[in-house]
């Protein structure tokens, strides 16, 4: 019973780690965006590429955040959340 | 004497290889965990832990120290040496980014950024000696974060603590909790965003040598003797994603670092409101100067 009990906890972690990592989808729309977005200003100015570049990588660091708290949530449930989990259980179950 | 703080600059990336391998315990095939303590001290609070990623700081730390050391020494004003041509150029270009970026109240801000810059660069940069890069762990960047947020709510508050509360309720009253949350957003999606691209990074690069050194296991696993042991795939090749992961990501992300630290310690200050102040005190300091000036002439 143990075992059950301890290989739904692990399965139940790696699924809403696969789950949570669904949040890279928002991120990559939105980077793609502003990608296009500065391709298009630097070619109707192409003097001022160096300025488009920076700005662009900022905003692309700034829309990256939500993607990065689900990867932090994905890599907590992956590798702190099993043991903590499992202790829990076993304490319970003294 | 500069060829001794150069060769003091390299030493503690060979101590902190020295250290790895005399303290830390091999790890083979896939183990991703976290730094490795080395002692806890005893703290009335609580343990203190001394992680691997602490120690890699302070190396880092050193070894930029005597690095900017080696560049500094014997400056002169005339016939000035290739090096110092490189030394003036890093420091004016780091005073453009000031000026471009915060404006010339800040100047001051000059070598905070530019250590954070460094520092956060070669932290990254540390995973190409083989060595834990301490930007991988949220502590250490934690801490930076929260240097950065003190900062920012110190130039929030130059106009009295009054400015700064009344600065929350800004479009209107009612989105005071939201402005709060978002406040305290702020250190907290800087460290994230710095800890989670470096340590993503390592994981993947992990992830791929692993990966290639079983594909190389399944295709050339059937020739007999050591031939067959070697991990042909895992030559080269994960060298050419650690250009990306390692090299791109780490200086790229030192830079936004830095550059979200400028954005937002310029864009706090409210600098109009602080001026005006100023000027006003000048003002009245001046009038009352004068006043004494006239009181004391009456009297005489």
């Amino acid at each position: 019973m143990l075992e059950l009990a301890i290989g739904i906890i692990l399965g139940g972690c790696a699924l809403g780690a696969g789950c949570a990592m669904i949040a890279g989808i928002g991120p990559g729309i939105g980077e793609g965006n502003a990608v296009a977005a500065a391709c298009e200003a630097i070619g109707r100015q192409p003097e001022c590429q160096s300025t488009v570049t920076t700005t662009m990588l900022m905003g692309c660091a700034v829309a990256e955040t939500t993607g990065l708290y689900a990867l932090v949530i994905a890599i907590l449930l992956l590798f702190v959340a099993p043991g903590r989990f499992v202790n829990i259980l076993i304490n319970a179950i003294g | 004497m500069s060829i001794v703080f150069l060769i003091l600059s390299v030493l503690p990336i060979i101590a902190g290889i020295l250290i790895k391998v005399l303290f830390v315990p091999a790890a083979d095939g896939i183990d991703i965990t976290g730094a490795h303590v080395f002692f806890t001290i005893d703290l009335p609070l609580g343990g203190l832990p001394i992680t691997e990623a602490q120690v890699n700081s302070w190396l880092v730390i050193l070894s930029i120290m005597f690095f900017c050391l080696f560049l500094t020494h014997g400056l002169k004003t005339k016939n000035i040496s290739n090096k110092q041509v490189i030394v003036e150029f890093l420091v004016e270009k780091v005073d453009g980014l000031i000026k471009a970026n915060m404006g010339e109240y800040f100047m001051g801000f000059a070598p905070f950024i530019a250590a954070i810059l460094s520092l956060s660069a070669l932290s990254s940069l540390m995973s190409l000696f083989g060595l834990f890069p301490p930007t991988s762990d949220i502590n250490i960047v934690g801490g930076w974060a929260i240097l950065v947020f003190i900062l920012i709510t110190y130039y929030k508050m130059k106009c009295g603590p009054l400015i700064y509360a009344k600065s929350f309720g800004d479009p209107v009253p009612f989105l005071a909790p939201l402005n709060i949350i978002s406040e305290v957003a702020t250190p907290i999606s800087m460290a994230f965003r710095h800890y989670g691209n470096v340590l993503s990074g390592s994981i993947i690069s992990m992830l791929i040598a692993v990966a290639l050194a079983n594909l190389s296991n399944l295709v050339f696993g059937w020739i007999p003797g050591f031939v067959g042991d070697i991990p042909f795939f895992r030559m080269g090749i994960p060298a050419v994603l650690s250009i990306y992961f390692d090299l791109f990501s780490g200086c790229l992300q030192a830079f936004i670092f830095a550059m979200l630290t400028m954005l937002y310690v310029a864009g706090g200050f409210p600098q109009d409101e602080y001026m005006r102040r100023k000027a006003a005190r000048k003002a009245a300091r001046e009038k009352a100067s004068a006043e004494s000036v006239a009181a004391d002439a009456a009297e005489a």
